[in-house]
């Protein structure tokens, strides 16, 4: 098809789409000027170079800064090995190809880690010291290693207790990464973009063995059970987060013994546990009832016990099915740590943005709209990628279409 | 046949019953322990700091006002927590008219055939869904209101009808009269055009002619509008600057402007992707069927494939309805007394946190309860009666 046959069909099939097309298309020129005129010349990006620390780590003293790198390493070490793994498990079930030159497997990552390389990139250029540097590079290497050893574990059986202790794994890396952290430094003094997505990471793990419980209890046949999974969902999925946020900054002191003064980041993730604990349920509940039948009487047939029917055979399905929209329940999670700045006044990265506005050197000069735009940029990122990568993941597993 | 001989056999710690109810005891008693334990600390910690546990602070006088409502500071706490209600009430209604209204065309301009719309739908679309919703409401009240919009000196004046300043944004609005008389109207306006409609329909099916159910119904919605509007004395006025402030029509807060944008823009573009979505879920033959009938390619959307889409949207949107009212609480960030800045402000001068919350997550759960319900019944009226 050359252009012009292109043309006639994209752009002007009729006379009212000719002149849509025009009216839209300089629109869309317009703004596109607007805002390329305002990211290289009129924005005054000086305030993110001085407070870049600031924005991505909060408060955090310099002097453990490197406690944050190791982590940072360790988790894009996980992260390289799981695409890894799964490659691996998918070469060994002939879904994909085994051999594939290493230049064309790089080239098809870096297809779908663009964006957020380029944006590290940014960051990097933008910030004045070596460490971040040397983090990048660290974390590069530990993702490129995880992804080339990966497959070798994806490939080969695992059994059942090769399974639990990589599941296990994958899920206390968190945890234990924050008491590697938080011995240096407490949780009160974390901040910035990092905050954010700690507060996501773990309220995600933590939420997950409470939402599984509730969406086997809505399922249950057991009336007690049933009602109290319900009443719980439903109460938590009608009130709003922010209210619940406000509740648990002046009220939850009231609900614990005197002598516990939980700090707020934690009363942050208590909340945000709970309440997408109850989210988690309907999706998983999504899950259990899109598992066939005779799954459950094959489970039956066997003879396994009740747990073993569910442990076993019903839930890895469940849980397998509905994985998209677990991925859209973490992106949600991850925009609405911001409310635990609005809420609470937790130093997180848009928390950190307003206050950089009052500084001394920039106070009266607003500034709003390019932090803003910065801390758009930066929830964004993530935000897309990860919708990207669960879209792409719902292709391939063929949700809807089979 | 008889069950005794059953559990006789059975031991009843192998009974299936016993165990069942057992075990839901269990749990019941573990639940009921956790919450005990809540419900001691509370009393205890409440009693250490002499704080009311009760709904008595409910008939305290507020001594505080809401911006822009005539309600005097020394009225009791309930109403001002009713006010609030109120503007939650006025900023969601607003919002989800306008956010679905928004939505639908953005998503029917994703599939469109033209590349230029088809792109900036979706560049909307993928810019503003990701993004979190607190980042448009600052955006909104620091760029937008504080940055962009002018002086009420030199407010913009479009299409004269409007007066757009930093001190908000008046539209046209009507005068005279209560506005529950006028929701009254618009209520009965409905109700005969639905009647008025479904009398058509009747006949339509009994003779042969043509329905024209939607201009019918039309005529009756307008003509008892506008019987209803004259016969109580409305009147439209548009707002006019006035020295420093508006006169005429309706002064929408700048906060009031800042939380609707921002709602009506995020969740317009999560609208767009479920009306995306529905219109591909619509069997492709439906849409060559109506090629096949001659049909415009309007009234192929509109008659034939919006219809069915919207049957499929339906509990997606009650969804992102059910948001939007639980998200019109971030106006309390930015200033606007809706439900969460009354309760909040209420607690600051003295309300008891938990029951004051409490009530206020109960009144947006009751919310949230109506409007599924709402949405329940909708979606049972379009479902699809199989034959």
């Amino acid at each position: 098809m050359n252009a012009r046959t292109w043309a006639r069909r994209n752009l002007f099939r009729s006379v009212p789409d000719g002149v849509c097309t025009i009216v839209f298309g300089a629109l869309g020129l317009f703004l596109l000027y607007k805002t390329l005129n305002y990211v290289f010349f009129t924005g005054r990006w000086t305030i993110i170079q001085d407070n870049l620390k600031l924005l991505m780590v909060g408060r955090f003293p310099v002097a453990h800064l490197p406690r944050l790198a190791v982590s940072a390493i360790v988790l894009a070490g996980w992260a390289g090995f799981l695409a890894g793994f799964v490659r691996g498990r998918q070469i060994r079930d002939g879904k994909a190809p085994a051999h594939v030159s290493l230049a064309r497997r790089v080239r098809a990552a870096l297809g779908r880690i663009w964006l957020p390389c380029t944006v590290i990139l940014l960051l990097l250029l933008l910030s004045t010291t070596i460490g971040p540097w040397l983090t990048a590079l660290g974390a590069a290497a530990a993702a490129l290693a995880g992804w080339l050893i990966g497959p070798f574990v994806g490939k080969r059986r695992l059994g059942r207790a090769g399974a639990t202790i990589l599941v296990l794994a994958v899920a206390a890396t968190p945890l234990v990464l924050y008491y590697y952290i938080v011995t240096a430094v407490g949780f009160d003094g974390w901040g910035g973009f990092y905050l954010n997505l700690y507060l996501a990471l773990v309220s995600i793990v933590l939420c997950y063995p409470l939402g599984v419980l509730l969406a086997l209890g809505r399922r249950s046949k057991l009336p007690l059970i049933q009602t109290i999974s319900i009443v719980y969902i439903e109460a938590i999925r009608g009130a709003p987060l922010f209210v619940l946020l406000l509740l648990a900054n002046t009220a939850l002191q009231f609900f614990v013994p005197a002598d516990v003064a939980p700090s707020k980041p934690a009363r942050a993730i208590v909340v945000f546990t709970l309440f997408t604990a109850a989210y988690m349920a309907e999706i998983i509940r999504g899950g259990l009832q899109s598992v066939p039948r005779g799954q459950f009487e094959a489970a039956r047939a066997l003879g396994l016990s009740p747990t073993r029917q569910t442990g076993l055979i019903i839930l890895p399905q469940a849980l397998r099915n509905v994985i998209p929209a677990q991925i859209g329940q973490l992106i949600s999670l991850f925009k609405d740590t911001v409310l635990a700045g609005v809420a609470m006044g937790l130093f997180e990265l848009l928390e950190v943005a307003d206050a950089i506005t009052q500084q001394g050197d920039f106070r009266g000069q607003r500034l709003s709209p390019e932090v803003l735009a910065f801390s758009g940029l930066l929830f964004w990122t993530v935000a897309y990628t990860m919708s990207r990568e669960s879209q792409r993941l719902e292709r391939r597993l063929g949700v809807g279409t089979r | 046949m008889t069950p005794t001989t059953a559990s006789a056999r059975t031991p009843f710690w192998r009974d299936v019953r016993v165990l069942s109810w057992a075990f839901q005891l269990a749990v019941l008693a573990v639940v009921g322990v956790v919450l005990l334990w809540l419900y001691g600390n509370y009393t205890s910690n409440t009693e250490r700091q002499n704080i009311p546990t009760g709904f008595s602070w409910l008939d305290n006088p507020a001594s505080f006002e809401i911006t822009d409502n005539p309600m005097s500071s020394r009225a009791p706490v309930k109403d001002a927590i009713y006010q609030g209600l109120l503007n939650t009430l006025r900023v969601s209604v607003a919002g989800i008219i306008f956010a679905t209204v928004l939505g639908v065309l953005i998503g029917v301009a994703r599939l469109s055939g033209n590349w230029v719309l088809r792109t900036l739908a979706k560049v909307y679309v993928e810019a503003v869904r990701n993004t979190p919703l607190p980042l448009f409401v600052f955006f909104a009240t620091l760029v937008i209101v504080l940055g962009v919009f002018p002086e009420i000196t030199q407010a913009w004046n479009p299409l004269g009808l409007f007066v757009v300043s930093n001190r908000g944004v008046a539209v046209p609005w009507f005068t005279g009269g209560a506005g529950w008389t006028l929701l009254a109207i618009f209520a009965v306006a409905g109700l005969a055009a639905w009647l008025t409609a479904r009398w058509r329909r009747r006949r339509a099916d009994r003779t042969d002619g043509l329905p024209h159910t939607g201009w019918w119904a039309l005529g009756a919605f307008a003509l008892l509008l506008t019987v209803g509007w004259f016969a109580f004395g409305f009147s439209i006025t548009v707002p006019e600057v006035d020295g420093r402030r508006t006169t005429g029509g309706m002064r929408m807060l700048p906060s009031f402007f800042a939380i609707f944008f921002a709602l009506v823009i995020y969740t317009a573009s999560h609208i767009a992707e479920i009306v995306r979505g529905s219109i591909q879920a619509v069997p492709k033959g439906q849409g060559e069927a109506a090629d096949a009938l001659a049909l415009s390619s309007m009234q192929r959307m509109t008659r034939v494939i919006l219809p069915q889409a919207m049957r499929i949207a339906i509990p997606p949107l009650g969804n992102q309805y059910l948001n939007l009212i639980k998200n019109s609480s971030l106006g309390a960030a930015i200033g606007y007394y809706e439900l969460t800045l009354v309760t909040q402000t209420a607690v600051g001068n003295g309300a008891p946190a938990v029951p004051a919350f409490t009530l206020a997550m109960a009144i947006y759960i009751a919310i949230s309860l109506v409007t599924s319900g709402i949405v329940n019944i909708a979606n049972r009226r379009m479902a699809l009666v199989e034959r």
